[in-house]
């Protein structure tokens, strides 16, 4: 009897939802040390995954030290293109006149390359952290406002003539109606805009910063360090998966209704 | 289509059929249409809906409208409520031209239109909150309310939670909640099964008489539009008109017994023969 719930236990752990990208990650690095091993691959074109763990093990303080300041920018530009986002998708969804005005040059300015004009608001601003929230903010607000516009423009109209049936007043009828029905919409831009946003905040740190995992990698390249290199794009990696789970979480809290998350609210039920 | 022109072809007792209605002034109770017509125009061209229509409500009439699908009656129904401007003609409600809409009014739409992140006692209260009356006034009126339609126990579920004709009477309770003088109802009954909806129509006659409000609703059953009715509207094909509005001769209070009578099956008989002859089955 004990065996077997310990049996239930153990593969109840292995199915547990973040144990498979575990598993799938150490497959990874296995195949990726074999390769090396196999191909003999020299060190200086990509390093063994234990000099990287390595490197970690050893330089952890500082690669810390490092990571707050992208962080800082990360959210920080994160935050800013959510609310702008948001806010001119509003404007574009609410007129048609705001939509032809401004919605051709929004998509206009994103075929600029943002890592071109990085420089830019490093002359603008100076080294400090504003190229970098604003190189961050940059890359994270269009996708926010595709999804919102989308998401404010999906709403029945039905729905909205109901509510302003009730006499109820635009505003009323749109925090009403229009905003909770955009939200899974908004969401799924906010997930894909904080991941770019920490893409962002590298670019910042890239042409211009002494601080931040952007700086380190940029200093790694320099000296051939390949290890601290590939330890700081799995900060990196690790900073944006950690943040669109936050994200992801905060959905959930904010729209338990959606289709998306039922199947959590039977579990709990 | 002869039928629209020529209704005294059907060969009815007069009394039963009024061509002309009759014509209230502005200033009166009830609802007055006069000359309303609606043209939806679209990027391909202008779609004809509804041809002028003149007709008149009575305050606490129960006016049932009837016809095939597409001629216009949603149509009527937004015009009406003042969510949508008429292209020509003007709509009076207890006297005051409709230019927008007015709080005074229910409506249950088509589809029941619950929002789906509000459960099924804040979809109720909806009509409180646009108004911005005070909720706990309303709470206990509104619980009572989903008793009467037998959704006690939902209050707190979500609307996907509940079957389709779960969630249209819930969104009859929302109409109701605010008690709006005027009530107008397009197809409330569509997503019921047959016994729930003889249940809901003999319960909304009830509240019809007892509160004395004025019911505007819209039916594909023309039984249903018989039993409920004072008069019965029926329209003809797109680009909807007046086909013939009949009363209804059928005593009040009514039971689902009136429905094997045969001064009912008559006149169902009657209403039927117009969509057969516009060979629009609906
Ligand atoms: N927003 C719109 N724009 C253009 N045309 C419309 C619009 N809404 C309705 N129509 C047209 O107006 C006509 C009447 O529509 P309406 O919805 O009033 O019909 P209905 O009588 O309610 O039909 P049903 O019984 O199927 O609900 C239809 O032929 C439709 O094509
Ligand atoms: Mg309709």
């Amino acid at each position: 009897m004990a065996e077997f719930s310990g049996q239930g236990g153990l593969s109840r752990a292995l199915n547990a939802a973040w144990v498979r990208p575990f598993l799938f990650l150490i497959f990874i690095v296995i195949v990726w040390d074999l390769t090396i091993r196999l191909f003999k691959i020299p060190p200086y074109q990509i390093p063994a995954p234990a000099d990287v763990v390595a490197v970690l093990w050893h330089d952890w303080p500082e690669l810390l030290r490092q990571t707050w300041p992208t962080t800082y920018a990360t959210i920080c530009g994160f935050l800013l293109s959510a609310v702008f986002g948001i806010v001119v998708a509003m404007l574009i969804a609410g007129s048609k006149t705001v939509e032809s005005y401004i919605y051709p040059l929004l998509v206009f300015s994103q075929s600029v390359p943002k890592v071109a004009i990085a420089p830019l608001f490093v002359v603008w601003f100076g080294f400090g952290i504003i190229p970098k929230v604003i190189a961050a903010f940059l890359l994270g607000f269009f996708p926010v406002v595709v999804s919102a516009v989308q998401g404010f423009k999906s709403v029945d109209p039905d729905m909205v003539d109901l509510a302003r049936a009730m006499q109820g007043s635009r505003f009323h009828v749109f925090r009403a109606v229009n905003l909770p029905h955009a939200m899974p919409a908004i969401f799924s831009g906010l997930k894909v805009s904080v991941t770019l946003a920490v893409v962002g905040a590298v670019v910042g740190e890239f042409v211009g910063s002494n601080s931040g995992i952007g700086y380190v990698l940029q200093r790694s390249i320099g000296t051939f360090d390949l290890p601290t290199m590939f330890a700081a794009l799995v900060i990196l990696a690790l900073l944006g998966v950690v943040l669109f789970w936050i994200v992801d979480r905060i959905e959930r809290l904010v729209i338990p209704w959606h289709v998306s998350q039922r199947e959590e609210l039977l579990f709990a039920a | 289509m002869n039928a629209a022109t020529k209704p005294t072809g059907l060969d009815q007792p007069a009394a039963h059929l009024r061509l002309v209605p009759e014509c209230a002034d502005a200033g009166s109770p009830g609802i007055q249409l006069s000359g309303v017509s609606k043209t939806y125009r679209s990027r391909d061209g202008d779609v004809p809906s509804l041809r002028p229509l003149d007709f008149h409500i009575n305050a606490s009439e129960f006016f049932v409208v009837v016809g095939p699908s597409g001629c216009g009656k949603s149509t009527l129904l937004k015009m009406i409520s003042g969510l949508l401007a008429p292209s020509t003609g003007e709509i009076f409600v207890e006297g005051e031209q409709v230019t927008a809409p007015s709080g005074n009014v229910g409506i249950v739409f088509q589809n029941s239109l619950l929002l789906p992140w509000r459960n099924i006692l804040n979809n109720v209260l909806l009509p409180i909150d646009m108004k911005r009356l005070p909720r706990d006034q309303y709470l206990p009126r509104a619980m009572a309310l989903l008793k009467l339609v037998g959704l006690e126990g939902f209050e707190k579920k979500l609307p996907w939670q509940l079957s389709g004709g779960m969630q249209q009477r819930a969104s009859i309770c929302r109409a109701l909640v605010h008690d709006p003088k005027i009530m107008l109802m397009d197809e409330p009954f569509g997503a019921l099964d047959a016994m729930t909806r003889e249940r809901m129509n003999v319960e909304l006659m009830r509240i019809q008489r007892e509160t004395g409000k004025t019911v505007l609703l819209i039916t594909h059953s023309i039984p249903e539009a018989v039993f409920l009715a004072d008069r019965v509207l029926v329209m003809t094909e797109r680009p909807g008109a007046i086909a013939a509005i009949y009363d209804v001769p059928l005593p009040r209070p009514r039971s689902l017994d009136v429905m094997a009578e045969p001064a009912f099956t008559e006149l169902v008989q009657r209403i039927r023969k117009h969509f057969f002859s516009q060979s629009a089955l609906d």
